[in-house]
């Protein structure tokens, strides 16, 4: 189990509601996800091609890749149908106060 | 053993094809029977980041990995030369005869081929397997003056891939509008923009003239009166459906392989998907069309798959397609050219949405272009508004401020 790495990312207004934004955390790059009152937060790139997710299509929790139509659960990271054969990493989120905290361990 | 499915041609629409009849339920054979030696691999990196890129590795296509698991049973270099429609028996190169229940042509398309006088046919390099990029990639090198024929997506492509890799290319187009037909005039300007602005040589209502040999070197004259070396010629003048299996065995052809709108030709045991076929959409008053499209193929090849199965699907989305040159990101859904009114949102220089209306208000096709992927979001509403049938209010379709998000509820 790698030891846990909480990272105060942005605030909860940054994050539209039902919609995903880009954000460089070091030098990783991940997608931050509002959907009905929670956040999660996955790695931004899609494990298909060299497309952002945070430039995709949110809807129903499942974030669709801009290229390939491919849908991530944006929840567990999993994949949900083709062209997608591998799941993207999710990452553990918490609000403190107005802040979003991600888990990078 | 039952004789089970049969799938002729491993690309998009068959792979995807095998691996719904297995997710459907089906556990008879399925034989996906494939021409290329490769595991089946995706064709849009073979002009863009496969064509320059560092490593060789191609993309699989997505369900290849789990062939084994789902038990298909994919035959590499296995060439289909006949189909005996009588008793439902293919015959393939070597002679081998192979019995169907049901049968799927997903034999894609094959590059046209041009004739230019004084340059021998095989000197005029081609696109579209994973050989003929491997061809131009060993040829090329920094400062090589290529000319690439045909101003279509792929020739842009390849012309962008090469020059972001220090060629010299020069682009000949015989219209007088890259990407003609396709694409809105207003998107093929700010593409050609950035073309030229790379310092790629476009040449628009140009055809070759004439041939010469000049120190070793093959020189071009052009219509338009210059000269150009040409070290490497590349054509980019569409593709030709591979219909010649279906014709030979005497099924309809009307520019490609002819099926309904669940993929069925005339004869209940075959069915036929992607770039080989013809189809009549039920989007667009039924009028036949063939796509080439590499998500329209996967769609294809699904529907078909459920009408193997006898489950009446029918093919009605939205086609979509996509194209990179340089850093822009061109994305089409539906049809632009089907429309009687034009709407234009200039959200930039480099970054316009194209809406195409039709006389009742609905929406028959929108494309975009912009930096990366800034467009695909809307692009994607746009799918949507078109397979809902809505009636998008043109003030918010041309407003750059106006979220399109908004128009989904409108309905
Ligand atoms: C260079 C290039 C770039 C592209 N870029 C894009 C893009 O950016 N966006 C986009 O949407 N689309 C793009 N496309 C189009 C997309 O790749 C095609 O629409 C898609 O591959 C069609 O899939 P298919 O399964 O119908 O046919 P194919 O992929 O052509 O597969 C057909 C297969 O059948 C095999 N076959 C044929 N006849 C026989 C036979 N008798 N026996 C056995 N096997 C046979 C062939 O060898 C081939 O492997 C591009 C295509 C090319 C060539």
């Amino acid at each position: 189990m790698a030891a846990e790495n909480w990272q105060d990312v942005c605030a909860t207004s940054d994050i539209p509601e039902d919609d995903v934004i880009a954000q460089t955390v070091g030098d990783q790059e991940i997608a931050l996800y509002e959907v009905e009152g929670s956040y999660f937060a996955t790695d931004n790139l899609c494990t298909h091609g060299q497309a952002r997710l945070s430039e995709g299509f949110l809807e129903d929790g499942e974030i669709e890749c801009p290229l390939h139509q491919g849908r991530f659960c944006v929840k567990s990271g999993k994949a949900m149908c083709a062209p997608l054969t591998e799941d993207i990493r999710a990452y553990p989120v918490k609000i403190s106060g107005d802040r979003v905290w991600v888990d990078l361990g | 053993m039952k004789s089970g499915m049969v799938i002729v041609g491993a690309g998009e629409a068959g792979v995807r094809a095998a691996v719904t009849l297995r997710q459907q339920g089906w556990d008879g054979p399925v034989t996906l029977l494939g021409e290329e030696p490769h595991t089946p691999y995706e064709r849009p990196p073979l002009s863009k980041d496969y064509l320059t890129g560092a490593d060789r590795k191609l993309t699989s296509i997505g369900g290849t990995n789990q062939f084994e698991a789902l038990e298909i049973n994919f035959r590499p270099s296995v060439t289909v030369e006949a189909i005996r429609r009588e008793d439902r028996t293919l015959i393939t190169r070597d002679g081998e005869t192979l019995q169907y229940e049901k049968l799927l042509l997903a034999t894609g398309a094959s590059a046209r081929r041009v004739r230019i006088p004084k340059v021998p046919d095989p000197s005029i390099l081609l696109l579209r397997s994973v050989n003929d990029s491997d061809r131009i990639r060993e040829r090329m090198r920094e400062g090589l003056n290529v000319v690439m024929v045909g101003g279509g997506f792929i020739g842009l492509e390849v012309a962008a891939s090469l020059r972001s890799h220090g060629a010299i290319v020069h682009v000949l187009e015989l219209q007088d509008e890259l990407m003609k037909r396709a694409v809105p005039a207003s998107i093929a300007q700010i593409i050609r923009q950035e073309h030229q602005n790379q310092g790629v040589h476009i040449h628009l209502s140009t055809r070759v003239s004439d041939v010469n040999t000049r120190h070793d070197r093959r020189m071009l004259t052009l219509s338009n009166g210059q000269t150009i070396q040409a070290d490497m010629i590349i054509a980019g003048v569409g593709a030709a459906p591979s219909t010649g299996l279906a014709e030979s065995a005497g099924l309809r052809i009307e520019n490609g392989i002819a099926v309904d709108a669940g993929m069925a030709t005339e004869d209940p045991h075959i069915f036929a998907a992607g770039d080989c076929c013809s189809f009549p959409h039920p989007l667009y008053d039924n009028n036949r069309m063939r796509l080439e499209s590499w998500r329209c193929a996967q769609e294809q090849g699904e529907v078909a798959a459920l009408n193997m199965l006898g489950k009446g699907e029918t093919y009605m989305k939205a086609p979509w397609f996509w194209s990179n040159q340089f850093d822009l990101g061109l994305q089409i859904a539906g049809l632009p050219d089907q429309g009687s009114e034009e709407v234009v949102r200039q959200i930039d220089d480099r970054s316009l949405l194209h809406f195409s209306l039709r006389a009742d208000g609905t929406l028959a096709g929108a494309a975009g272009v912009a930096p990366g992927n800034a467009i695909a979001r809307d692009i994607k509403i746009c799918e949507r508004l078109i397979n809902g049938g809505s009636k998008p209010d043109p003030a918010v379709l041309s407003d750059p401020g106006a979220p399109l998000k908004p128009l989904l509820q409108a309905g």
